[in-house]
């Protein structure tokens, strides 16, 4: 089992928190690994403007650094700021990490011309190009996110280690949101791309559980011939693809991605007030329903968080937290150690038909149903 | 040594010896009640008085040195129309188990000169090849319970049901139901469809208690469970009965039956479950189907619009073919509109190496529902031997190829494919059907496994019985023949279907649950699938265990 831990906060705090919070889950994780993925940054020793794209990423050797050098110029991006990273190398299991990558582009001059929606397509490739890149040279280079104020860190080992053995500690990043899985993926082998959070255009989502259904779902999003949809080293990929397709290609609100990946059964749909849209919807997007056990916590590009339930309900998860501060952990004792002075009879833990969503102003915590209505006038 | 011609002998001549079944008759128990001979569909049996010689020494010159003894017994008739077929009738109404007929363990003879007249030999069934096939040694081996929360087959709740018909992409989808357009039929039915057997292939107390055991199943139980009639219509009070929605009719090539469906179109209650349009058949490829003058009665007759007792041929292709392309867009387009565009159209093709190039045919077509592909296994109620047993393409490579072809298109939840042609032929029902699903279909047609379960079909993959083309059929299955249907409690006949149905359905989560399959059919889960045959395993892009 592996164990999940996000924090949203109005105010930036340091992963490190975070980290320190897993380690009161630590029995359910076995320390194999360490994902984070930060959202609304703030740099210590430098002014982080949110529109330059961050890439992550980690060059395993000298000549894997000088190819990425080239293929970012030569797509047109300035280096603003490359982040340091204070690497304690002893405290690293790997010994082949040449340089951790967090850096700060500015955009190509000639993308000033291109829509939002080719921007994004554009960074995808990029990232895309960078990963096959190092692919080729024997995975040498290794590229999590490119993607305006996202951070991405993975790293084999115990979590709390390597936030030590990379300075998270000091305070020199912050950011608004902290997603962190421990553990690598085990099911179908330890890569660094299995490692939660998946992330994918701004969609960002982490598990926990296995997703028995995932070789149909990974068959049909492969068929859907998006160069993003690649990968699938770890079965919980799929989720975050999945919302992503929901979110951006279907353009269907958030609240639709349950009615996608957990449909209601019929005798639910033929009372619920958008039955026939939803049962066209689950007929439709029927390679996409997943069979967990799983908790699927996700972010989106405005911050928004959000927490859902496999159909079965088999993996726990919980949410708690005030206005302007919340979390989401596999176990309570981790919303305890994030948010300790909440008012714990507000912890929610959500059902099955129950998606969790922090809005972007995190005033109050969103409960909404899948027996409700969905927020798409034309359907009703 | 006597001359030649002193004895009996012609080429064909046989003896029991050389016969597929040998009776093995035992005059120590026999009560001579004639009750096996009376019964035996195909008149092999004759009770005959039979002459033996009592030799015994005389001395005297005026006796005569024998006499003989006359004794009644059981005569096994060694012409070839009346060899026994090893049904076993004579065993199941013999008193005294006196009677049995036995496979004959050598090579029999009788197949050498099985085509007397030029005509070659023929039966009804199965294609005959005893064993485990190659369903069978499919194994579901990805068990996910070490690694998560266990499901419980008989506690979880899981869905099994599929879809047929056509299934937008979800973009199409999202932007059609909002602009209000026209969204293709869907069904969502049980994946385990009793496969195409006509009403006149199958007698009507058969065809009452299918439809009666089907209605049972969705109706009582909630098992959406549909059936394919074969060519050849629906009797007419089904037509216009609310079961209709239960049944996929059929159009072949001898369109038999659709005047009376045409005609009825009007006064149907609801709608059927689909068309099938039959362009091929995995028992016997390229061959039209043939309904025999015996078995053309009254109402068959009325039925299918045609005079009683009469050979009913169908063509081998359907007369508007001049290219598949074109004949599949007339039909489906054709028989879509007779509905409205409210019921799912679909073709069944035999298994082929060019399947594909059919179902990419479909993938163009938006009217398509589906494919349904038939294996060279499947059954048929007549066929030239050479056909059924050397024709056709076996289902499971087909069906994997055609999915995959549909996955690197992604479209393989759009079109979905039915298998047929063998499932359940040893037995193993769920796990021959499962193993389909896994490597790609959305579900299986089965008919002889219906037979044997719901009917006792007495036929076997060793030849046994397999008469069904005669309209003999001992247990009055596939018989116009009341003398022989009447044999068949239709009531009985519908409680077997619901127990089978309700049997595949428990083996069904049996098989989902281990794997931590609840929440959908596991359709092109193949990663949960081993076979112990490292090119079986590499064909089906399956896992190789041993
Ligand atoms: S087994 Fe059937 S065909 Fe053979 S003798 Fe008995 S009743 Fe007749
Ligand atoms: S019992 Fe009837 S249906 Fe079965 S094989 Fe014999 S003739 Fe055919």
């Amino acid at each position: 089992m592996c164990r999940l831990a996000m924090k949203t906060a109005s105010e930036p705090f340091s992963p490190f928190s975070v980290l320190t919070a897993m380690e009161a889950m630590q029995e359910g994780y076995d320390g194999s690994g360490l994902g984070l993925l930060l959202r609304g940054l703030k740099f210590a020793d430098y002014k982080y403007n949110a529109q330059d794209p961050i890439l992550s990423g980690i060059a395993h050797s000298e000549a894997a650094l000088v190819r990425l050098d080239h293929i970012m110029d030569k797509a047109g991006f300035t280096l603003n700021y490359d982040h340091e990273f204070e690497v304690k190398k002893e405290m690293i299991e790997a010994q082949d990490r040449h340089k951790y990558i967090l850096r700060v582009y500015k955009k190509p001059v000639t993308w000033n011309k291109l829509s939002a929606s080719e921007i994004e397509h554009e960074l995808m490739l990029i990232r895309l190009a960078l990963r096959a890149n190092g692919e080729a040279h024997g995975n040498d280079l290794t590229a999590f996110s490119l993607w305006p104020d996202v951070a991405t860190i993975k790293e084999v080992g115990w979590p709390l280690e390597i936030g030590l053995a990379l300075g998270l500690d000091s305070g020199r990043i912050t950011s608004r949101i902290c997603m962190a899985q421990g553990r690598q993926n085990t099911n179908y082998g330890i890569n660094l791309y299995a490692c939660h959070p998946f992330f994918l255009q701004g969609v960002a989502t982490m598990t926990n559980g296995e997703n028995t259904a995932f070789i149909p779902i990974k068959d049909w999003l492969t068929g859907r011939a998006f160069p993003g949809y690649i990968g699938y080293q770890s079965d919980s990929e799929v989720f975050a693809h999945i919302l992503h397709y929901v979110t951006r290609q279907l353009k269907l609100p958030l609240e639709a991605y349950k009615h996608v990946i957990t449909p209601l059964k019929n005798d639910e749909l033929a009372v619920h007030p958008q039955g026939d849209f939803l049962r066209g919807l689950r007929d439709a997007c029927r390679r996409l329903i997943i069979d967990g056990p799983n908790a699927v916590i996700g972010t989106l590009p405005d911050e928004t968080a959000m927490l859902v339930m496999d159909a079965k309900k088999m993996r726990p998860a919980t949410v708690g937290g005030k206005p302007g501060e919340w979390a989401i952990a596999s176990e309570m004792c981790g919303v305890d150690a994030m948010i300790p002075d909440r008012d714990r009879s507000k912890d929610f833990q959500p059902m099955r038909e129950h998606t969790v969503i922090i809005p972007p102003d995190r005033q109050e915590l969103q409960i909404w149903s899948q027996f409700d209505q969905l927020p798409i006038p034309q359907a009703a | 040594m006597v001359s030649v011609r002193s004895i009996a002998n012609t080429p064909s001549s046989l003896t029991p010896n050389d016969l597929p079944w040998i009776i093995e008759h035992r005059e120590d128990r026999c009560t001579l009640c004639g009750q096996c001979a009376a019964v035996c569909p195909v008149g092999t049996l004759n009770l005959t008085y039979m002459r033996k010689r009592m030799p015994h020494l005389v001395l005297s010159a005026t006796e005569r040195g024998s006499s003989y003894k006359t004794f009644v017994g059981i005569r096994q008739s060694t012409e070839i129309g009346k060899r026994c077929i090893g049904c076993g009738s004579c065993s199941l109404v013999c008193p005294n188990e006196a009677i049995q007929p036995l496979q004959n363990p050598g090579r029999d003879r009788f197949r050498f000169v099985n085509n007397q007249q030029g005509e070659p030999a023929k039966r009804g069934g199965r294609r005959n090849v005893p064993g485990a096939s190659l369903l069978d040694r499919l194994i579901f081996d990805r068990i996910s319970m070490l690694t998560d929360p266990a499901l419980d087959a008989g506690r979880h709740e899981f869905s099994c049901n599929t879809l047929l018909g056509r299934v937008l992409p979800p973009e199409e989808y999202v932007r059609r139901k909002l602009a209000g357009e026209w969204i293709p039929p869907v069904r969502e039915i049980f994946p385990f469809v009793i496969g195409s057997m006509s009403f006149g292939a199958l007698s009507p107390n058969m065809w009452l208690g299918l439809l009666q055991g089907v209605a049972y199943c969705n109706e009582v139980l909630g098992i959406p469970v549909v059936m394919a009639t074969g060519e050849g219509g629906c009797p007419p009070w089904v037509l216009r009965s609310p079961f209709l929605k239960y049944i996929i009719l059929q159009i072949a090539s001898g369109y038999f039956g659709w005047d009376e469906i045409i005609r009825a179109i009007p006064e149907m209650q609801c709608d059927p479950a689909a068309i099938e349009i039959k362009y091929g058949q995995g028992a016997k490829p390229g061959d039209g189907g043939l309904l025999m003058w015996f078995k053309v009665s009254k109402l068959i007759a009325r039925l299918r619009g045609v005079p009683e007792g009469v050979d009913l041929p169908s063509p081998p292709v359907h007369q508007t073919l001049y290219s598949i392309e074109e004949s599949v867009m007339k039909m489906i387009q054709t028989m879509s509109m007779a509905w409205n565009f409210r019921v799912p159209v679909y073709p069944k093709i035999s298994g082929s190496t060019s399947a594909k190039s059919v179902l990419n045919n479909l993938v163009r077509n938006p009217y398509a529902g589906a494919l349904l592909i038939d294996g060279i296994d499947g059954g048929t109620g007549a066929a030239y031997n050479i056909s059924m047993d050397a024709t056709g393409h076996p289902i499971a490579a087909n069906v994997r190829e055609c999915y995959l072809d549909l996955c690197a298109q992604g479209k393989q939840n759009e079109i979905p494919i039915f298998a047929a042609g063998g499932v359940g032929k040893n037995g193993n029902v769920t796990q021959n059907g499962m193993a389909l699903i896994m490597l790609g279909a959305s579900g299986v047609h089965m008919g002889k496994f219906m037979m044997q379960s719901a009917a006792g079909c007495l036929g076997t993959e060793s030849n046994r019985c397999n008469v069904c083309n005669i309209g003999l059929c001992p247990k009055g299955i596939t018989s116009q023949n009341p003398k022989l249907y009447r044999r068949l409690d239709p009531d009985q006949v519908a409680q077997r279907v619901v127990e089978t149905f309700m049997s595949i359905r428990t083996e069904i989560k049996k098989v989902m649950a281990p794997l931590g399959r609840s929440q959908s059919l596991p359709i092109g889960m193949s990663d949960a699938l081993g076979i112990d045959d490292k090119d079986v395993a590499e064909r089906l892009n399956i896992r190789y265990v041993c």
